[in-house]
């Protein structure tokens, strides 16, 4: 009797245990994540590269050269144990600069980000929510946008705007917008169509609340994929429009932009093309597997395949 | 039909004006005065008047527009500030480089691309599908212009066996004809010009159709997960048909559905995105040119040809839904589209 007992415990606790785990979407996803070997491979990636970005801004000693100084003498090293990646054509150590180059692109990636989605998820929702003359101005606006490859539409900006990060920020996060508009519309409105939506209406909740209770925490999961899989195109075009001149000032160290200079010496010193490259895709592949991680960790149908 | 094609047509007429009243307000309102620039810092203060006044830069800023669109509109996109050549002719002239560029691009892109898709969703969850999977990882993963460097030291640097940029030895240039140099070449026979514009071509539609080929891989193997999963292949196979055959006939066909609107999109983007293999690999073409007058303000050139871009890019996208709507019979076209 008393064994009975014991197990119907243990198997309540257990109930009770799997009642816990999937209380909500995000411990869901979490478990479902774990599971998720590249994920979590790219999210330890991810977390090294966040952990040298802020290390290499706050105590820059670290690096085993400043990646600013010249050295003429010394340019053109191919690498060795002094220079690991080498020097670049001004003598400055390529393996402190490829570090330190961590953090702008991570802060263009985010940052970028952070600019199209907080427009995009608001117009789409404005586009979806409201319907009518909303939604037609807003999602021409959007076409308006869309009629040309972004990468062009932020080369065009920066022509206009001028080179710096911080004009690259605002460019790619522009030109991203329109995704996530689109994304968060389409969305929205067949959230909106739901009982749930109506139901709170009845009870008089007001727009505010119904968008925001209601809507957007059902159309979360599929911005916050877009986002993560944002972060690593906003790298791409923050390397493009480096790698074309368009990017940083000098002395700064960007990826691309190193890219873009060393691309006169491609056969002279070819080092130099291949760890700032290195360093773009590893971090871009990192964001993708992340992003393809959570899309199969929130999407059920696709975690079984 | 007829009607939603027409409107199509005319939703695109308002896109497009938006598009040139962007780039417009983006290269003459928000750039910096371009007259120092093009006639040089030490230019006196008269000689930048006189340069503006030429070009119509102190003319009130809406009648520039309505001068720009005006022109736009009859096939007059203005005239570069250095060269004094219509914008037309010089997009012109550089536009089969591009898409010629794009076509063998695509092209290498849907073959790889659906050839990899099929065999990573036949044989899911294997070795085959893994490698296919990471390689259209890298190939979204990878810098365009970084992949170009790499197969420029590879193949021309090392091996010796490619050229590292160009589009046809100058003395072999064909003249005339389309412009495609591959065509015009095999249209005249001769095979040596022929052999040498392919191979100066290789390498940058190569690593050009990088991306849109790990693009089509992955439509094509999720596309082709759904249709194998269907009953009709179920049934197929039941009915004691080979694997391969309903594989091609039943799984494939209509599992391209979806991967020949993403070709369509890929090509429409190649056209006008070229910008970064064009500059790797010295290839004459749009995009090459846009950044080369980006670079020193040549901003009609920039307007012009981020407008002809706008209108290939609507007009593909276009395209590309109408052929959707023809392959597919359960589309209606008159539903709205997002």
């Amino acid at each position: 009797m008393a064994n009975t007992t014991d197990a119907t415990i243990t198997s309540n606790n257990k109930e009770q245990q799997v009642a816990k785990k999937s209380e909500s979407l995000w411990s869901d996803m979490w478990y479902a994540l774990r599971q998720n070997r590249p994920a979590m491979i790219s999210l330890g990636v991810i977390c090294l590269l966040a952990i040298i970005a802020i290390v290499t801004t706050i105590w820059p000693e670290v690096l085993p050269y400043n990646p600013y100084k010249q050295n003429m003498p010394q340019s053109f090293q191919p690498p060795s144990a002094e220079h690991w990646f080498g020097t670049d054509q001004q003598g400055r150590d390529l393996f402190s600069r490829v570090l330190i180059g961590t953090r702008i692109s991570l802060t263009v990636g985010f940052s970028a980000v952070a600019i199209s989605l907080s427009v995009g998820v608001t117009l789409g929702a404005i586009a979806g929510y409201k319907g009518g003359k909303f939604d037609t101005i807003i999602m021409r606006c959007m076409d308006i946008m869309l009629s040309v490859p972004s990468i062009l539409l932020a080369i065009a900006f920066m022509a206009a705007l001028g080179r710096g990060i911080d004009k690259a920020i605002i460019a790619i996060g522009l030109v991203s917008i329109p995704e996530y508009a689109r994304i968060v519309r389409s969305q929205v409105l067949a959230v909106k169509a739901n009982d749930y939506v109506a139901a709170a209406r009845v009870i008089g909740d007001g727009n505010l609340r119904i968008i925001f209770r209601h809507i957007l925490p059902n159309v979360l999961p599929s911005i916050i994929v877009r986002a993560t899989l944002g972060i690593s195109s906003a790298i791409l075009d923050a390397a493009a429009l480096g790698f074309l001149g368009l990017g940083v000032q000098p002395p700064e160290a960007e990826w691309g932009d190193m890219l873009g200079r060393g691309r006169n010496y491609i056969f002279s010193a070819p080092y130099a093309m291949l760890f700032p490259g290195l360093a773009i895709t590893i971090t871009v592949l990192a964001f993708n597997l992340l992003g393809d991680g959570i899309r199969d960790a929130l999407d059920p149908k696709a975690r079984k395949r | 039909m007829l009607k939603y094609v027409v409107k199509r047509l005319l939703q695109a007429i308002p896109v497009l004006i938006g598009l040139s009243i962007v780039v417009f307000l983006l290269m003459r309102v928000f750039s910096a005065d371009p007259a120092p620039v093009v006639l040089g810092e030490h230019a006196t203060r008269e000689a930048m008047d006189a340069w503006r006044d030429a070009y119509g830069l102190n003319d009130p800023i809406w009648k520039q527009y309505i001068d720009f669109l005006w022109g736009a509109l009859q096939g007059n996109l203005g005239e570069s500030y250095y060269t004094h050549a219509s914008v037309t002719d010089e997009l012109m002239a550089r536009f089969p480089a591009t898409v010629e560029l794009a076509l063998v691009a695509i092209t290498i892109a849907s073959l790889v691309g659906i050839t990899l898709g099929v065999f990573a969703a036949v044989n899911k969850n294997t070795a085959i599908d893994g490698v296919s999977m990471v390689l259209s990882l890298i190939g979204v993963s990878m810098p365009i212009f970084w992949l170009g460097v790499l197969l420029i030291i590879l193949f021309a640097g090392i091996l010796h066996v490619l050229p590292s940029g160009g589009r046809i030895d100058p003395l072999m240039q064909p003249r005339g004809g389309t412009g495609l140099f591959l065509i015009d070449t095999l249209a005249k026979g001769d095979t040596k010009a022929f052999v040498d514009a392919l191979r100066h071509i290789i390498l940058p539609a190569a690593a050009l159709s990088m991306y849109s080929m790990a693009i089509i891989t992955r439509m094509t193997r999720s596309s082709m997960l759904d249709t194998l999963n269907e009953d009709y292949v179920r049934t197929a196979r039941a009915k004691g048909l080979r694997k391969r055959v309903v594989t091609t006939h039943h799984a494939l066909r209509n599992a391209m559905l979806p991967v020949s609107t993403v070709i369509g999109l890929q090509l429409g983007s190649l056209l006008g995105g070229a910008m970064l293999t064009e500059t790797v690999f010295a290839w004459p073409g749009i995009g090459k040119y846009i950044v080369e007058c980006i670079l020193k303000s040549d901003f009609p050139v920039v307007q012009g040809a981020v407008l002809l871009i706008g209108v290939i890019f609507v007009t593909i996208n276009l395209i590309v839904d109408l052929i959707y709507v023809w392959l597919d019979p359960r589309i209606k076209y008159s539903k709205e589209e997002g």
